[in-house]
């Protein structure tokens, strides 16, 4: 479903990205790990289309998506919960989901999805008409996921849903992710919580300075004793 | 339907008061109603840029510049167009439209050149968006003053006819402020409002920044285009000069006091900063107050206006309005849903 190969970007004269090359399945839920500077979020934005690769190819369905901008890769399927949730603060719940709906017209189904969403994340449905910047982290991580899935994506990617939420509450999220891949939506995940994010992936990619150090099965990376010291802290 | 209705009450309102005006008032007051009412076109039309998308534009006194010869130079009169500029190039020097389509054209020209300049100046953000803006508005001054065959150069156009009048005014008034109303209120309005608060998110939902970027950028110069041209029609001569960072810079101070992203907001505003100032005129030129003189006190206005401008600014630092909207139920104090 997605494919990239050999892309190395650039921030300035800084090389982030060393030639990566990984591949995405369709139904698959995949993980990048790897340490703070490893270069997972810049490969998430390279996906994405907010950054442009300097040389290396991205395919999406068997289309080249190198240079396509980023609101035309919304409209093929791949929607983007950034790091750090970037919600629209003084939006409502309810507007910073109808904005992730910006390029449908089936209003029917647009209603239909912010049903599901709700039922997805209960929480949401009772700060309906409060401003998004009022919420509380988590459920700020729950509006960004939820935005992102408004575009009614292929492929979902997802960049360190967990970050500052309690325990109870990644693991709460964690579920949620998964029902979402089983309902037919491809998932690519980037996680600091590396044991989490393997453990409900069937494969993964450990990044290291800009490339890809090992990947393979997520149960295998799991039980590999690098894989364990470095990062899952065993 | 319900409210088609408060639009076509609010219009006949305003029908009302302006007749009022045009029959009561002498043509000094018209004058200030006139200059009222394209204010609020610039003002409000400012609003789109730089309240609602974010991009803090001061470029609107050059869209205005464009707007004001633009239309000077399609109605001035052929007798006087022979005058005042005999190197026109013939199909310009032998062509004098009738003022409301010079007006349009105006317009149009205005955006064109604020589609021009937008997209390589768009690129930019915050403070660097705002200086390129502000070298538009120069190069706009340089370009007039240096090209006396189309412009007579410093001197200026005079002698533009008088077309503009209160009607006119706020013909246009009603038409600004309903069509950025519709367009704040739609799907284009949404873009706007996601590209101001995170343009990253706005471009993950898939909202095209350059496309939505642009096309605020040259609604807004559309109507500031407009209201040059009115103004000129009124002032009846223009020259480089009157399109400078002072008329800007009004601008600017109009919508900030008014509240970024609030349409009723920048009306107010725009209302009261142009009748202030005229209202408190008698007091420079010294009058009579319960029997004692007082002396004369030039530039007594502009501290005053200042003193205000700073009040404001520390207790309403989002502007009057924020930005919300006047509504009659706030008027009446229920709390909308």
């Amino acid at each position: 479903m997605l494919r990239l190969e050999n892309v190395e970007v650039y921030y300035g004269v800084i090389r982030a990205l060393k030639g990566i090359t990984l591949k995405v399945e369709k139904g698959e839920i995949v993980s990048l790990i790897g340490a703070n500077g490893a270069g997972k979020t810049t490969t998430l934005r390279t996906i994405s289309g907010l950054l442009t690769p300097k040389s290396g190819k991205i395919y999406y369905n068997d289309q080249d998506i190198t240079y396509v901008p980023p609101y035309k890769r919304v409209g093929m399927g791949i929607a983007h919960s950034p790091e750090g949730r970037e919600i629209f603060t003084t939006l409502t719940v309810y507007e910073n989901l109808v904005l992730g709906s910006y390029l449908r017209n089936d209003r029917e189904g647009i209603e239909k999805d912010i049903n599901w969403i709700f039922s997805l994340f209960p929480r949401l449905k009772e700060r309906l008409s409060k401003p998004a910047g009022t919420l509380s982290g988590g459920e700020q991580q729950m509006l960004a996921i939820g935005r992102a899935l408004m575009a009614k994506p292929q492929l979902l990617m997802l960049d360190e849903p967990s970050l500052g939420l309690a325990p109870i509450l990644v693991e709460e999220l964690f579920e949620v992710i998964e029902d979402i891949n089983k309902q037919g939506t491809t998932i690519l995940l980037v996680e600091q919580n590396a044991n989490m994010a393997l453990s409900i992936s069937q494969r993964a990619y450990v990044l290291e300075t800009g490339s890809v150090k090992m990947e393979g099965d997520a149960k295998e990376l799991q039980e590999n004793e690098d894989v364990k010291k470095a990062y899952l802290g065993a | 339907m319900k409210r088609f209705l408060g639009v076509l009450f609010g219009i006949s309102i305003l029908f009302l008061v302006i007749f009022f005006i045009d029959k009561r008032f002498n043509s000094y007051y018209r004058e200030i109603f006139s200059i009222i009412g394209i204010n609020i076109i610039l003002v409000t039309s400012l609003n789109i840029s730089n309240g609602f998308t974010g991009l803090f534009s001061l470029g609107h006194a050059g869209f205005m510049a464009v707007g004001a010869y633009t239309s000077a130079l399609l109605d001035l009169p052929l007798d006087k167009k022979a005058m005042l500029l005999p190197n026109l190039p013939y199909w310009l020097g032998h062509i004098s439209l009738p003022f409301l389509l010079s007006v349009i054209m105006a317009g149009f020209m205005a955006a064109f050149f604020a589609v021009l300049v937008g997209y390589p100046v768009l690129r930019l953000k915050g403070h660097y968006l705002s200086v390129a803006t502000l070298g538009f508005m120069v190069i706009v001054r340089v370009v007039i003053n240096n090209t006396p065959n189309l412009t007579r150069g410093a001197i200026g156009i005079n002698n533009i006819p008088n077309y503009t009048n209160i009607w006119w005014v706020y013909f246009w008034v009603v038409i600004t402020v309903y069509a950025l109303w519709r367009i704040i209120n739609s799907s284009y309005g949404r873009a706007f409002l996601a590209i101001r608060e995170d343009h990253i998110a706005a471009s993950l939902s898939g909202v095209n920044l350059t496309k939505y970027k642009i096309l605020s950028f040259a609604i807004g110069a559309f109507f500031a285009g407009v209201a040059g041209a009115l103004w000129a029609h009124q002032i009846t001569a223009i020259t480089p000069r009157a399109f400078s960072f002072v008329t800007t810079f009004n601008i600017v101070v109009m919508l900030v006091i008014g509240g970024m992203g609030s349409i009723s907001g920048s009306i107010v505003s725009a209302f009261l900063l142009t009748l202030l100032p005229e209202l408190m005129r008698p007091l420079e030129e010294g009058m009579v107050l319960f029997g004692y003189q007082l002396p004369q006190l030039y530039g007594l206005t502009q501290l005053i206006m200042a003193t205000l401008l700073i009040l404001v600014m520390i207790f309403r630092p989002k502007g009057l309005m924020g930005d919300r909207e006047l509504s009659l139920k706030g008027i009446l104090g229920q709390k909308s849903s």
